[in-house]
């Protein structure tokens, strides 16, 4: 056997099945707060660049995820609640899921092994959404982080590429550091595109893009987020301390933007930017700014030429307008913080030391 | 068998995160908590492998169990297959259900904890909003977020959101329907009772410590005394 097909052999165990249609969407709590411009893309993304159905359902609620993982609910009942999302697919007609949130996927992942392990699991949830909320559901055929799905679409939107992931003014690939977020494969790494080891959901979309990704020392490393230590006030030196770390260690490679698969990974390495420099005076990026954070979406969003401003850009802390300048965009900077009229709304306060 | 034990034994993290530690340490080495706190895993799952009762309910009132943040990153390194972070969800879930968990500082903090985030699930649907992360409660947030906040029905429009909105779409308001049947299986599978003892045990809490609850949610959510997770200030 040549070297090539025992490699293509080996990549096998680091592939998953992702669904090419017809997707029951689960909003994410952290993403529509503080992401909902990505949101939003995903779905004009799929429905109108790529074809593709998608349910997007008033009735779906949060998994409990941060909950769950801040210990305040129990698995019974965040298995239930997410059995009422099954259902809810289940009875608009679908069977496949795409979660748009890590932690809901990684629970959705853990019950869906808790079922297969434990049937007898199953069965009481079972018993439980009946007796609760009178609903039946088939579990799905096919569960697939958001992300997974851009991913399984690369290409045809490389077709449809308007600004690659180049910096127009040299020619050469953006430098991106991907962040694929701990419960996306930590858990149950046979369910992520490359597993925990060799993670490829976010560099394959920088790669199929024109980008070049980085690999720097604590590229696996967690963002800090650690639910109950940035959820209470006190806790918060986890968060920042854990962001910081991963900042250090990326900074000498000079990366021209951070992607994120993890809503929460995305809104922490943004705003503790902002913090960090607070504190003490210490900026990541060029000239006083910071590294730009974007999420997948996002990502996606500028290479299919989206204004930023309908990304939701302008929520980030860290100012784009250096990633949106190197990528050729033509962006309107006095429409930034205006309403959906065009009018200004007001401005921002600056920070002390991170441009804005 | 002692009591702490039989509740353990029945927990599904706990069967699942805890087959045979062999005490390489690994789990710690890669552990983000581990890193900034005077925090262990390999000395928790060792202490919870010896089965030794009393030991085990010293872990239940300590600060050392708080100190995880659920990362999971131990589970992929471990060669026998544990999962600290499993154990430590079912050291959690004991110590709340033994109500041992308002013995630390860390484990008083489930009030603040509760008061936030269960009570936003029951409330508006999701774990978070933007009615609920305000800047008061998270200046590190910095100015963009203020600024939202203080625009949130043009910024999110602007954006595409349905912002407390009826229909699909992001922040849209969660139909009254959709909150009963999600106040219904907390009932059916127990979170209401879970919550409800972490409400009961920190009113007990805050009175013994003579605060009243408001003082008390306060203190839960902004104290950090800087100890050292074995009781001790450093």
């Amino acid at each position: 056997m040549d070297m090539v097909t025992t490699n293509n052999r080996q990549w096998e165990k680091y592939q998953k099945e992702i669904a090419d249609d017809r997707y029951y969407y689960a909003r994410s709590c952290i993403r529509q707060t503080f992401f909902p411009g990505s949101e939003w893309a995903f779905i004009d993304i799929l429905r109108n660049k790529l074809g593709k159905d998608i349910f997007d359902d008033p009735k779906h609620t949060t998994c409990t995820g941060i909950g769950y993982h801040s210990d305040v609910v129990p698995f019974q009942t965040t298995m239930t609640v997410v059995a009422r999302h099954f259902a809810l697919m289940t009875e608009a007609g679908y069977a496949n899921i795409t979660p748009s949130c890590i932690t809901s996927f990684g629970i959705y992942t853990e019950i869906l092994h808790a079922w297969e392990e434990h049937p007898e699991l199953l069965e009481r949830v079972r018993e439980d959404l009946y007796k609760a909320t009178k609903r039946e559901f088939d579990v799905p055929k096919n569960l697939a982080h958001t992300s997974d799905v851009i991913y399984k679409f690369r290409n045809q939107i490389a077709m449809q590429m308007v600004h690659p992931l180049v910096d127009v003014h040299t020619g050469k690939p953006l430098r991106v550091v991907d962040h694929i977020g701990c419960h996306y494969a930590k858990m149950f790494p046979s369910k992520g595109v490359g597993g925990a080891e060799f993670p490829a959901v976010l560099s394959g979309m920088v790669d199929a893009w024109g980008g070049e990704c980085i690999d720097y020392p604590e590229r696996r490393h967690c963002c800090g987020f650690g639910f109950r230590n940035y959820l209470v006030q006190a806790n918060r030196g986890y968060s920042v301390a854990n962001s910081m770390k991963k900042l250090e260690s990326m900074e000498p490679y000079e990366p021209d933007f951070i992607v994120t698969n993890c809503p929460g990974c995305g809104m922490f390495l943004d705003k503790w930017q902002y913090t960090i420099s607070e504190m003490s005076g210490k900026t990541y990026g060029k000239n006083g700014y910071g590294i730009p954070v974007l999420t997948y979406e996002e990502m996606a969003g500028l290479v299919l030429g989206y204004n930023p401003w309908d990304l939701g850009l302008q929520m980030h802390q860290v100012a784009v307008e250096p990633l949106l300048d190197k990528m050729g965009i033509d962006y309107d900077p006095e429409k930034k913080y205006c309403d959906a009229d065009g009018k200004l709304i007001s401005l921002p306060k600056c920070p002390t030391f991170l441009k804005q | 068998m002692g009591r702490i034990i039989d509740i353990l034994n029945q927990d599904t993290h706990f069967c699942d995160g805890l087959n045979s530690c062999m005490n390489c340490g690994v789990c710690t080495a890669v552990c983000p908590a581990a890193e900034f706190y005077n925090y262990d895993p390999r000395v928790i799952v060792d202490t919870v492998q010896r089965g030794d009762e009393s030991e085990i309910e010293e872990l239940l009132k300590s600060n050392t169990i708080w100190y995880c943040g659920e990362c999971m990153s131990c589970k992929p390194r471990c060669p026998r297959g544990n999962t600290p972070g499993e154990v430590i969800m079912a050291l959690r879930k004991a110590s709340i259900e033994t109500g041992l968990f308002v013995e630390s500082e860390k484990g008083r903090q489930q009030f603040a904890i509760k008061r936030a985030i269960a009570d936003s699930v029951l409330g508006v649907g999701y774990c978070v909003s933007p009615d609920i992360a305000v800047p008061e409660k998270h200046p590190e947030q910095g100015p963009v977020w203020e600024w939202i906040c203080a625009n949130k029905e043009q910024v999110y429009e602007r954006v595409h959101a349905n912002y407390d909105g009826n229909g699909a779409g992001a922040l849209r308001h969660v139909d009254e329907a959709s909150l009963n049947e999600l106040k219904e299986i907390f009932k059916v599978t127990g979170g209401t009772a879970f919550m409800e003892s972490i409400e009961q045990c920190s009113k007990e809490k805050a009175a013994a410590l003579g605060m009243d609850i408001e003082e008390y949610l306060h203190e839960t959510y902004t104290f950090n005394s800087g100890g050292d997770g074995y009781g001790n200030n450093e």
